[in-house]
């Protein structure tokens, strides 16, 4: 007989008084029990759901989603400061991100504060004593000394032998090419969030990703167009400057300067200071004889006009309050060729008329002068466009005066134009192949215009006002602007912008390059000129010469000039501009 | 219990001192869980505390020593309880439930203020929250006070109990605590709940206390605040801890970090006391982890178990009452770590930090084991006394 189960069933029978109570105690034990049970088994649930569902399946990769990607990539950002690199085209570092140790004290571990402190203000001069010590003996549990310290200072510091310095640390943005690209690259602060140029714009994505950001600029070749248009500025004691080489077939910015400009290794300037200022792609400027091109273009693209063809550039044309006038006048009629070379205010006005306000404004849109550009940075100004547009407009724009474009719009719209007509969108980050073409096929004007547009800017430099640009065997073709610069809406006659677009070599043109002035003053070697075909096209010259070498592009003295056709439309020419 | 067979051999069973009777009458697999949490909890306290410690400024081993140090007393009070017979534990429970009530008149004048509340008296070198012992004590006495209704119904044990619980509830709330008060609230909703208080009763309970919660919700500013950050987590409440918690548990994964290897518990603050369940999570995984979960239902369900075989009003009430809190306090603490709940600073019962915590476990949980002991000899007796009087009575 088992010793237990008999008797307790016969207790339970048995204790009769209780047994009221004692049963619906019992069914409410069972009712409890289950309550609890019922709990524990949602904490259960609540704990694989918590571990596994959101903890541990969210974190591996095959089911990441976008949300916690971004997540992970935001906590990353945040606990490190890591950002992505930033190259050129040929992998030289423009920005990196580098490892640095920061320096705080734990005062209550501080053992000695005046040694320590002593210590301290003998490595970084910056520190002064009273103000250290004060903090070590502050009791305070975290107190920064110093944020990234190079590694010379952090051995020092581990050599003074004090328990209470803790390292901590994380990454500092630094730019080995100093100066060389501050507009293009930017700059970020001490958290790691982009300020300016690529830094800003691509923040996200250098904050999220460990790849490098490729862009299409060469180092090799900003170091020329900086040093030339420094040049150029120092020589005509010029306020400022700009520069830009664009690969004329896929619009990649291979090199863009912007003068004067700054160390984004150490931001300290104001935002709104001069050489923060980005003149390449957020300054509008009236570019001057420069937008001839534009006009001449248009002019050819829409009607079969014959180079013979000639308007007259004798009088002055009178429009209401405004006059006219040529810079120096041929008073005589002008074919189309020697209007551009020798750059006609008044020929190029009445070829803006037979085009016609509509058809001029509509050529200059396709060329992109009349909407902000897409850019890969955010600092991108917008064109300033008369508005509203009058006959008069159409006969000042035609020679790029009453309206403003930045020089990023010049150089994309002159690439068009000799790259054979296709419209290229410049572009800051490196295509994925090199060489490629533009993939657009967008044509803006046909390939016999793009011809006769290169045959014209071709003879500006061989015959004309850019006669300075020329590099013997290349092929430079291009066209000079001086404008007088517009101060609080008035014009001033002794300040100008110099301006010269070229591209090279014209018989199949690879790139554009550009150089503008601010402000060129008389020197003695320009005999007491200072417009754009004595300080911009000199420059650009420089510039080319220099780069053929490093891209590798031979001179070919053999071939024909492509602007020789024209010869024979050119007359007595006198004066040159 | 063949695992326990080498451990049996100690004692014969025809051994009668006091010690073997009790190895043999007492429920090993509880006590089993029970010293199994004890020592889990001593590895967590052991991670977890060092962050804390060095958070505070005391040597990063203050906390564990303390552990240690109220741990194996706790131990031995629940051993001893838990030997004695139902009569003795029953006067125990009535001389700590007096000592208790007068020591909770006395901390509103000696008691200093921490963080905001009057919970606590120095004793030589260490706090003592006496409202933690409050809870077994009032088990008891108020299942004797209603059990010895059930016997003589001219006794108002109903009444005296409900009379003594309102005044608990009202020194309770100047300290204030709202925690404890509630724990108190609901062992005793299930202490009358199992006296077979009718159904409708309990259900005007249920309203009256939801009154309450929502008068304490509007008067007490860190209370409203939590509810706050519960019920709206995305708000511009701070629920810190909550998500660091939330991280440990993702950080765990299936077979955790290892002891000791956890980081988000760092992070978290009072993470030895109120979070612990986060550090097993992090660092034992989610197999330990659900284990864990799975020894306290074990305790509950055995519990209450054994409790449905018992004879003894006394012993089912106060029993009953002491195993609701137990449960109900793991529950809340897994609960708010998990955000299933509001965070409510409560421990986890033999795995938390907390001395006064761990002791009055001991004291409750020795109530248990002393309450449900297989008086296999008594019960017979009994059962041939009734049985001989009814057969005299007929």
């Amino acid at each position: 007989m088992s010793r237990k189960s008999p008797f307790s069933r016969l207790s339970f029978r048995i204790m009769g008084e209780k047994s009221d109570h004692l049963n619906l105690a019992r069914g409410r034990l069972v009712l409890i029990t289950a309550f609890f049970m019922l709990c524990y088994f949602v904490v259960g649930a609540r704990l694989i759901d918590a571990t596994i569902i959101q903890g541990y399946l969210s974190q591996q990769p095959d089911a990441i989603g976008v949300d916690d990607q971004k997540k992970q990539k935001k906590s990353d950002a945040q606990k490190s400061g890591f950002r992505a690199d930033i190259l050129d085209r040929n992998g030289v570092l423009l920005a990196t991100s580098l490892k640095t140790a920061s320096l705080f004290a734990d005062s209550q571990k501080i053992l000695s504060p005046v040694e320590t402190a002593k210590g301290l203000v003998q490595i970084f001069p910056g520190l002064t004593y009273g103000d250290t010590l004060k903090k070590l003996q502050s009791g305070k549990r975290f107190i920064w000394i110093k944020r990234n310290m190079t590694p010379t200072e952090q051995e020092a510091v581990l050599n003074l032998g004090e328990p209470g310095l803790v390292f901590d640390y994380d990454y500092h943005r630094l730019y080995p090419q100093g100066n060389l690209l501050s507009h293009m690259v930017g700059y970020s602060d001490v958290d790691g969030n982009g300020l300016a140029g690529i830094e800003r714009s691509f923040n996200t994505l250098l904050n999220g990703s460990k790849d490098p950001l490729r862009l299409s600029i060469d180092v090799r070749l900003q170091h020329i167009l900086r040093r030339e248009v420094n040049r150029a500025i120092s020589d005509f004691t010029a306020v400022a400057g700009a520069g830009v080489i664009m690969d004329v077939n896929t619009g990649e910015i291979l090199a863009a300067t912007s003068l004067p400009d700054f160390d984004p290794n150490r931001v300290t300037s104001n935002p709104t200071a001069p050489e923060m200022f980005n003149r390449v792609t957020l300054g509008v400027y009236e570019p001057g004889s420069v937008f001839k091109i534009f006009t001449t273009a248009a002019l050819l693209d829409l009607k079969r006009t014959s180079f013979a063809k000639t308007y007259d550039a004798i009088n002055p044309i009178r429009e209401g309050r405004f006059t006219i006038k040529d810079y120096h006048p041929e008073k005589r009629p002008l074919t189309i060729p020697e209007i551009f070379m020798v750059s006609s205010n008044i020929g190029t006005a009445h070829m803006a008329q037979e085009v016609g306000t509509g058809n001029l404004k509509k050529a200059f849109h396709d060329f992109g002068l009349m909407t902000k550009p897409d850019f890969e940075i955010e600092e991108v100004g917008s064109p300033i466009i008369p508005n509203p547009w009058s006959e008069i407009n159409t006969l000042t724009a035609s020679y790029g005066h009453g309206i403003a474009v930045t020089p990023l719009q010049l150089v994309g719209a002159v690439g068009m134009i000799v790259n054979g007509g296709v419209r290229v969108q410049p572009s800051l980050v490196m295509r994925d192949k090199e060489g490629k073409k533009s993939d657009s096929g967008i044509r803006v004007i046909s390939k016999e215009t793009s011809l006769k547009m290169r045959q014209l800017m071709r003879l500006v430099v061989s015959n004309g006002t850019a006669r300075k640009a020329n590099v013997a065997g290349y092929n430079i073709g291009g066209k000079t602007g001086t404008a007088q610069k517009n101060v609080h809406g008035r014009y001033v006659a002794d300040k100008r912008m110099a301006a010269f677009v070229g591209a090279f070599p014209m018989n199949d043109p690879r790139y554009v390059v550009f150089v503008m002035v601010d402000e060129p003053n008389p020197n003695k070697t320009s005999y007491g000129y200072a417009t754009a075909g004595w300080v911009a096209a000199p420059a650009v010259g420089r510039v080319i010469s220099d780069m053929v070498s490093i891209l590798g592009i031979h001179p070919r003295r053999d071939e024909v000039d492509i602007s020789e056709p024209l010869k024979q439309f050119i007359h007595s020419v006198k004066g040159e501009h | 219990m063949t695992a326990s067979q080498s451990l049996t051999s100690f004692f014969a069973r025809t051994d009668h001192s006091a010690i073997a009777r009790w190895w043999w009458t007492v429920d090993r697999s509880i006590l089993v869980c029970l010293l199994i949490l004890m020592v889990i909890g001593v590895a967590l306290v052991t991670s977890a505390s060092p962050s804390v410690a060095n958070r505070i400024g005391s040597e990063h081993s203050h906390f564990i020593t303390r552990h240690i140090i109220f741990v194996v007393p706790s131990l031995l009070i629940m051993i001893g309880i838990s030997i004695l017979d139902h009569l003795w534990i029953r006067r125990i429970g009535t001389i700590v439930f007096v000592g208790v009530i007068f020591l909770m008149v006395l901390v509103p004048f000696v008691g200093p203020d921490i963080k905001g509340a009057q919970r606590w008296i120095n004793l030589g070198g260490f706090s003592l929250q006496p409202s933690e012992f409050i809870k077994p004590a009032f088990a008891i006495v108020s299942a004797w006070l209603i059990a010895h209704q059930k016997k003589s119904p001219d006794f108002r044990g109903n009444l005296l109990s409900a009379l003594i619980y309102a005044f608990i509830v009202f020194l309770l709330m100047s300290q204030p605590d709202f925690g404890m008060t509630t724990v108190l609230t609901c062992m005793f909703a299930a202490q009358i709940f199992m006296a077979g208080l009718p159904l409708r009763y309990l259900f005007m309970m249920g309203i009256l206390a939801s009154v309450a919660v929502v008068c304490v919700y509007f008067s007490f500013d860190h209370v409203r605040i939590r509810m706050d950050k519960f019920l709206n987590p995305h708000g511009a409440a701070d629920t810190y801890q909550v998500d660091k918690s939330l991280e440990a548990f993702a950080n765990g994964g299936f077979f955790g970090t290892g002891p000791g290897q956890g980081t988000v518990k760092n992070t978290i603050p009072d993470v030895h006391a109120d979070f612990i369940f986060a550090v097993s999570g992090e660092e034992l995984g989610l197999m330990a982890t659900l284990a864990l979960v799975g020894a306290y239902a074990f305790i509950l369900l055995r519990g209450f178990g054994r409790l449905m075989e018992s004879n003894d009003m006394f012993v089912v009430l106060a029993a009953g009452g002491i195993l609701s809190m137990f449960g109900l306090q793991a529950f809340v603490h897994m609960g708010s770590s998990l955000h299933l709940l509001p965070t409510k600073g409560m421990t986890l019962p033999f795995i938390s930090y907390g001395g006064s915590s761990i002791l009055a476990m001991g004291f409750g949980m020795g109530v248990v084991l002393g309450l449900t002991r297989r008086e296999a000899r008594t019960s017979i007796a009994r059962a041939g006394m009734s049985l001989a009087s009814r057969l005299r009575g007929k």
